[in-house]
């Protein structure tokens, strides 16, 4: 074995800064996938015929394909499609908020149907409007049962985002990437970049628990 | 003010109501009773759409509401409905449930709605739990609750679905109070219950529904001491 550890130290703190980009990506792209995937779910539960048909192949097909495809899909053929000269982070953004969307309207979904029969029948009975109903009513209990959920799918996504190096947005995998072409060596910049993306994760799981733990309280 | 004219309602093949026609008048209090699953739910969730007929119409104030251009939001305003489990909603206080439809679906203001809803919960004894969250109710207080939030859109008509078959047995007499109160003030009610004592003693009319069909219609010390028809009979000596 020849580890050098000494070595790599002046590059750490550029290591770090991938962090930035890693966070920034994982963060706007929940928010908007967050946002996205109400909209999805709520589309597909109501009853507008051509719209939630559209829904459902839309999920099927974010569903269906590689996310590493998406990406590559969406940095090198909107330019070629649009004219406009994407950037990277738009890149990144844009796709993990489609994809994001996608699973989360689902878990969305999923939880608007748990929430009981009866608290549509009492919303119905007092003659709340549907839109009044859901946004009051319905959503924020069906979101309350799947916080959890949604913590998990932000972590999945936060380790996802390291495929925005495939198009050299410059997060954590991709400084790692930069460090091993500069010094030559691969174990020691990669290891930096596992511990990294280990102690973000787990930082959100212990924060998942605190979560389920006061909402059982609260119950 | 509601007429129920030869009503039907199917769910796929099932045919649970096969044609039941009644009126109902302004300051009435009916008793719907039966055997469980004869359909006397499903009519009275009719009454404010919960379920759609599958034919017949039911004419209020002059209004069909089974018509398909009918409002149904406005009709459902008009008309309060207590459910056998309560509903209240979890996430807002007891206030805040009183509270909620008046101000996002009648457009009052907050000064108004919360002193209308203060009023209420002082008339059903719930004063000290304004603030409280519905958890931390027993189901008799749910209950009380869930007749005030009914009552603070200023109903019409009032259904109880089975309001008292889910709590404890030391909680049904505070709720029936209540409930009493309502009947005389003059408010029109239709109850379907299993509280025979309670319905003779506050109805004006039995309704006696079995498979879908209305058997009996009379006054409840008649219905009580000499039932007509012999379902009726057996139905009440099985409850009795």
């Amino acid at each position: 074995m020849n580890l050098d550890f000494p070595q790599i130290v002046p590059y750490i703190p550029f290591i770090l800064q991938g962090i930035k980009v890693t966070l920034l990506v994982t963060l706007i792209s929940v928010v908007l996938g967050f946002i996205w995937g109400s909209i999805l779910a709520l589309i597909k539960i109501s009853k507008f015929g051509p719209l939630n048909w559209l829904a459902v192949a839309y999920t099927s097909i974010f569903r269906g394909t590689p996310l590493i495809l998406q990406l590559t899909f969406v940095y090198f053929a909107t330019p070629q499609l649009t004219g406009y000269n994407i950037s990277q982070l738009e890149a990144a953004v844009l796709t993990f908020t489609l994809n994001s969307g996608a699973y989360i309207s689902e878990t969305i979904r999923g939880g608007i149907l748990a929430v009981d029969k009866g608290q549509w029948e009492a919303a119905k009975s007092l003659g709340v409007p549907y839109r009044r109903m859901m946004m009051d009513i319905i959503l924020p209990q069906g979101i309350k049962n799947i916080l959890p959920a949604l913590v998990n799918e932000t972590i999945a996504l936060l380790k996802e985002s390291a495929l925005v190096s495939t198009i050299g947005l410059a997060d954590i995998l991709q400084n790692a990437n930069v460090v091993k072409g500069t010094i030559f060596r691969y174990f020691e910049p990669y290891i930096i970049a596992g511990v990294l993306y280990y102690v973000m994760v787990m930082i959100l799981t212990w924060f998942a628990g605190v979560l389920e733990r006061r909402m059982r309280r609260s119950d | 003010m509601i007429k129920i004219d030869n009503i039907t309602k199917s769910f796929g093949q099932l045919e649970v109501l096969k044609g039941i026609s009644t009126e109902i008048k302004k300051g009435e209090v009916v008793a719907i009773i039966g055997p469980s699953g004869s359909g006397k739910s499903t009519l009275l969730r009719c009454m404010n759409l919960l379920e759609i007929p599958t034919t017949g119409k039911i004419v209020i104030d002059g209004q069909d509401i089974t018509a398909p251009k009918a409002d149904v939001l406005k009709v459902r305003q008009k008309i309060g409905m207590v459910f056998q489990h309560f509903h209240l909603f979890p996430h807002m206080t007891v206030l805040g449930n009183l509270t909620y439809a008046p101000l996002k679906v009648k457009g009052m203001s907050k000064a108004e709605a919360e002193g209308k809803a203060r009023e209420l919960l002082k008339r059903v004894g719930l004063s000290d739990k304004a603030d409280v969250y519905p958890s931390r109710l027993s189901g008799g207080q749910k209950q009380r609750v869930a007749i005030a939030r009914s009552l603070v859109m200023e109903p019409e008509i009032m259904l109880f679905d089975e309001p008292t078959s889910a709590l404890d047995p030391e909680m049904v007499k505070e709720v029936l109070e209540v409930m009493k109160g309502l009947a005389h003030t003059g408010m029109t009610m239709a109850i379907v219950t299993h509280e025979m004592r309670f319905a003779e003693e506050v109805s004006d009319r039995i309704l006696f529904i079995d498979h879908g069909q209305l058997i009996e219609e009379t006054a409840p010390t008649e219905f009580f001491a000499r039932p007509k028809s012999e379902r009726a009979q057996q139905f009440l000596e099985k409850v009795r």
